[in-house]
């Protein structure tokens, strides 16, 4: 069974600050990681190979320091990793990210299934797994928990939706978004720490993609960002005084008072 | 799908009115598509144009409840087999009414179902997407929908356009916008349109739904939510919360941690992972306040913080807030209000 998976290297902390000069986003000083939704992706495709044999493709969009997260991916029991980086990549949204990844899957040889995290740590999205899926006019389930069966060009799922579960079946190849329940992550590896040191993860381009430059990046994208904010927080409200049965006494009346009670 | 791609750009002045797609299950139109449509509404009078809901299923009741709601005309596809919501023949269908309609807005929900399928036909037509918005508005000078999203898990908010192609597609996430009041006077069409099953593919199927809310009321839906948090320990004394809850007429909530640790299921999270809530009254007991739970609780009307660390971020998201030992505040509070 040969899995697909993709993933994005995201700033490790989500406590980011603009920077009131350029109104851009400070990224000095963060380290950057594996997005962790997309850790799941890479566990259940080991798992899956680690059933039925094939091999585990990490592939991502990004940077040239992004080769850092494929490296990590191999650690973690990923057979190959593929980068895909050109500076007319940047500023893609997540129509001409799936495009890329479009294009980079269309090289690959026969795989059955493409797994992705629920979505992205920076952007919270969650649209490049959907939007990939139509592009390959492959089938997509969302939310993914369990895989509870692979057989016979079939798979059955649980995934997970508002009030509960479901139970879903799909054909192969697939494109799957999986949710933090369907596993535990393994720590790296010595051999795969190992591995990963010495593995050399191919970068392809515009070029190596045989892209049309319009379809990625900036120039690719629909959707722009034209300003970016802080939330304000809203003001600090009444903290009751005295011991527990006053604090207590305090907010069953101001409760009462605005008619909750 | 790729095949049927035209390149973006191509007479935006083809395109016009606000569509919102009425998202049903089990036969009931979901909440969050009534408050789209009361912001729809304001921002089709913005534009001057007609407002239309799209609703695909099956004997859905109440459609025409949608006109009161501020909708001019109501595109209705009824087939049994739209009833579970097949993602692949709602994205094909919802794709070609779009094509041969040519609204310059689409709008739906940010619930499990549309964040699923609506980046497919996004993708399919193609055209811009924004997922998870908390606020829509409208240059009116450039017929531009200016969709503010949460990134960063709400540490940052982008405000996103989709200059060029149509229409501008945005998910919203539930209870942002709330309900106007109604219009039974107002009048509106149904466009009955027919479904071509044999022109569809549908390659996944739905096996079986197991529901995890044992309650009856649902958080989504509740006006009252007493939500619970590290600070509980441990399962058994969720029990408090659930009685807070039951006192109250409320429902239960609780934090990623708690879910982790398996005091309460999934259906019951709040935050960033688990679901956006806005009930009028949310009492947070023994919740730090992470940003990642207040995201998905800070519009609620009032908060009520309980927790004995003074400096915990909740109290700056609180109406009220109690500093002390939530294992003598919440009995004391349950039996003061039992007594009332």
């Amino acid at each position: 069974m040969n899995v697909v998976v993709c993933l994005k290297q995201v700033p490790g902390t989500t406590q980011v600050k603009i920077d009131p000069e350029t109104n851009t986003l400070i990224r000095q000083g963060i380290e950057n990681i594996i997005n962790p939704f997309d850790t799941y992706a890479i566990e259940e495709g080991v798992r899956l190979r680690e059933r039925f044999g094939g091999k585990v493709t990490a592939i991502s969009m990004g940077p040239p320091q992004a080769e850092t997260a494929l490296k990590e991916a191999i650690s973690l029991g990923a057979d190959e990793g593929i980068l895909l980086s050109d500076p007319a990549f940047a500023g893609a949204d997540t129509w001409a990210t799936s495009c890329t990844l479009f294009m980079a899957l269309r090289k690959l040889e026969k795989y059955d299934l493409i797994i992705c995290g629920r979505q992205t740590l920076d952007g919270d999205t969650g649209q490049v797994g959907p939007q990939l899926a139509e592009m390959l006019a492959l089938p997509f389930i969302a939310y993914v928990s369990q895989i509870e069966e692979v057989a016979d060009g079939e798979m059955r799922v649980r995934r997970m939706v508002e009030d509960g579960y479901e139970i879903m079946e799909s054909s192969l190849p697939t494109v799957l978004t999986v949710v933090k329940e369907i596993n535990t992550p393994r720590l790296p590896s010595l051999r795969g720490i190992a591995r990963s040191k010495s593995a050399s993860i191919p970068v392809w381009g515009v070029e190596e993609l045989n892209a049309d430059p319009d379809k990625v990046g900036l120039s690719g994208s629909f959707t722009r960002v034209v300003r970016i904010f802080s939330p304000q927080r809203v003001c600090r409200g009444e903290i009751f005084q005295g011991d527990v049965e006053d604090q207590v006494d305090c907010l069953i009346s101001r409760l009462k008072d605005d008619g909750f009670l | 799908m790729m095949g049927s791609y035209k390149g973006k750009g191509m007479g935006n002045e083809d395109y016009s009115g606000i569509w919102v797609f009425a998202e049903q299950r089990n036969g009931q139109i979901k909440n969050v598509a009534y408050e789209l449509l009361g912001r729809a509404r304001e921002l089709a009078d913005a534009l001057g144009v007609e407002l239309s809901a799209v609703c695909f299923g099956h004997e859905v009741d109440d459609v025409n409840g949608l006109i009161a709601h501020g909708v001019d005309k109501i595109y209705l596809v009824d087939s049994a087999e739209l009833g579970d919501n097949q993602e692949d023949l709602l994205t094909q269908q919802l794709v070609e009414l779009v094509q041969q309609h040519r609204p310059e807005i689409l709008l739906a929900g940010a619930t499990a179902l549309g964040r699923a399928f609506i980046p497919r036909v996004a993708a399919a037509l193609p055209t811009g997407l924004s997922a998870d918005c908390t606020d829509l508005d409208i240059d009116a000078d450039k017929r531009l929908l200016l969709q503010t999203k949460p990134t960063f898990g709400g540490n940052i908010l982008a405000v996103i356009t989709c200059p060029e192609a149509r229409p501008q597609m945005a998910t919203v996430r539930p209870h942002v916008f709330s309900l106007h009041e109604t219009d039974g006077s107002r009048k509106g069409e149904i466009i009955k349109v027919d479904f071509k099953r044999e022109r569809y593919t549908s390659r996944t199927k739905l096996v079986e739904f197991v529901a995890e809310v044992a309650e009856t009321v649902k958080i989504e839906e509740a006006d009252v939510i007493v939500a619970g948090g590290r600070g509980l320990e441990k399962a058994e004394n969720f029990e408090m919360i659930q009685e807070l809850a039951s006192v109250m007429g409320g429902a239960v909530g609780a934090t990623r941690v708690a879910v982790d640790e398996g005091w309460l299921a999934y259906p019951h999270q709040i935050g960033q992972t688990g679901k956006t809530v806005c009930p009028r009254l949310y009492i947070a007991v023994g919740i730090s306040g992470a940003l990642q739970h207040v995201v998905g609780m800070q519009t609620s009307e009032c908060i009520v913080a309980i927790n004995d660390d003074p400096h915990a971020p909740i109290f700056e998201v609180a109406t009220y807030g109690i500093v002390g030992d939530l294992f003598q505040v919440v009995p004391l509070l349950i039996e003061k209000l039992k007594k009332r």
